[in-house]
């Protein structure tokens, strides 16, 4: 099967920090990827070079064969414009650590403006959607509340239905569940577990929620000082690696969980 | 003493609508001036950012009296521009002025509106305009609110200035009537200052409400 993303020989500096040396990865279309390491490894980072929220210093990334960051003007490379980038990134959703709901607008508007002005789909259809999605997530008795009004926990759920309305074929969830209370952690892994089982799109799931991410990975991808330095399934990689600084990690996070 | 105190604001009151016409208009291009000047100053390209920063701090710079004189006596000597009347003269030149200010206040509650929200934007595929219109822009109008406000009452004082230039406005009586009735000055004086206070109260209060709405509408 075609990978439906493809990093290659990917690398991102903030100022003098080289946060990515060289990354390398084909993700299959229906594949569920989580990314661990410790914090300040570029885990996240490498999800928001995908969703364009970040441009790499040096390397290409593909979607669905297409440059990401580079276009074809007159047969000469040159650095992705608006529209191509909008292009490009249309089907792909992202769900952030704190939520980024959109304050001035109901649970319901949220998921709508989205899909009438990007996606150009009538009102009552995209309203129609919406409930759907929103009923998925279990807020059907929110439509009309806005965010303030929210726990976390229902917040990062509207972020999800509202993520989902646009049919992504690739999830991004950056840390979603690291800025809620640990009581409300389950309700929102239980939507992801959800995804995961039914959905067809690819996923790539930035995460500390270290068995959450190992129940549902076909991959987990141990990242290290700006490279991957373990990939494989989460048996593979938690069991039978012998990587010291993994080895390490797990150690100091199985501590931290008792 | 009471009916002297009617009879001066009768008086007055010739110039009421000369006040509140320069005040209406001039308020009304001073908002459009700070929303485009505002937006300009956080586009890309650096011609037009420089541009705007230059009218900015020059506006911002120079006192409003000095840049009344310079529209009405200098302007036209110069560069052979004529602006109409005085009364054109005065809204161009307190609109510009109080423009510039303004300008600031866009420009930073709209970088104030957190980078989340244009991130969340971004994965939702929205344009850059659609970003600005739907998103940034109705959360930075709240913030705006308050100090639209206080600067509205300002610019009503400021219109006092136009005085300066012939204009026949409210502090202009005042002066008329104190030269021809000196003994009465304070009198004369004490009911300017009560007439523009009549005319801001609905400022005032419109501020307050923005001040209140904008409460509203921060915290995700």
């Amino acid at each position: 099967m075609e990978p439906i993303v493809q990093y290659k020989e990917i690398h991102k500096s903030f100022g003098d920090t080289h946060v990515l040396k060289g990354i390398n990865l084909d993700i299959r279309p229906t594949e569920k990827i989580a990314i661990i390491g410790p914090s300040g490894s570029g885990k996240t980072t490498i999800i928001r070079l995908l969703m364009t929220l970040e441009e790499p210093t040096d390397g290409d990334i593909y979607v669905a064969g297409e440059n990401l960051w580079k276009m074809d003007v007159k047969g000469k490379k040159k650095t992705a414009n608006e529209k191509h980038l909008r292009s490009v990134r249309k089907d792909i959703g992202m769900v952030f650590q704190h939520f980024n709901l959109f304050p001035h607008k109901t649970i319901l508007d949220n998921c709508v403006t989205p899909l009438v002005q990007v996606k150009k789909m009538k009102k009552d259809e995209a309203v129609d959607l919406s409930k759907q999605m929103l009923d998925r997530v279990g807020l059907s008795d929110k439509y009309e509340a806005y965010p303030s009004n929210l726990s976390g926990g229902q917040k990062q759920r509207v972020a999800m239905a509202r993520a989902l309305v646009m049919k992504p074929k690739i999830m991004l969830f950056d840390e979603v569940t690291s800025a809620l209370d640990p009581e409300l952690v389950g309700e929102v892994l239980q939507v992801i577990r959800d995804l995961a089982e039914h959905d067809e799109m690819a996923m790539i799931l930035v995460t500390h929620e270290m068995d959450f991410a190992l129940e549902i990975a076909d991959r987990v991808l141990f990242l290290d000082d700006g490279v991957i330095a373990e990939s494989g399934t989460a048996d593979e990689v938690i069991n039978k690696s012998d990587n010291p600084r993994l080895q390490e990690f797990l150690k100091r996070f199985r501590k931290e969980e008792v | 003493m009471f009916s002297s105190g009617v009879n001066i604001l009768e008086y007055l009151s010739q110039g009421a609508w000369t006040t509140i016409s320069i005040f209406l208009v001039s308020t009304l291009l001073a908002f459009i001036m700070a929303f485009v000047a505002g937006l300009s100053r956080l586009v890309k390209n650096p011609l037009i950012r420089g541009f705007t920063t230059i009218y900015v701090e020059i506006f911002r710079g120079t006192s409003l009296i000095v840049q009344l004189f310079w529209l009405y006596y200098a302007v036209p000597m110069l560069f052979n521009i004529n602006l109409g009347s005085n009364w054109w003269v005065g809204v161009i030149a307190i609109a510009l002025n109080y423009g510039a200010y303004m300008s600031e206040v866009v420009r930073s509650s709209i970088l104030s509106i957190d980078k989340g929200q244009t991130e969340a934007g971004i994965a939702l595929n929205l344009s850059r305009f659609q970003r600005m219109r739907y998103i940034i822009l109705p959360q930075a109008l709240r913030l705006m609110l308050p100090e639209f406000g206080n600067y509205s009452i300002q610019i009503l004082k400021g219109t006092a200035l136009v005085s300066l230039i012939g204009l026949t406005d409210i502090l202009y009586y005042g002066d008329i009537y104190r030269s021809s009735n000196l003994s009465e000055g304070p009198m004369a004086y004490m009911m300017v200052l009560i007439m523009y206070f009549i005319i801001a109260l609905p400022l005032i209060w419109l501020s307050k409400k923005g001040e209140k709405i904008s409460r509203r509408g921060v915290a995700s």
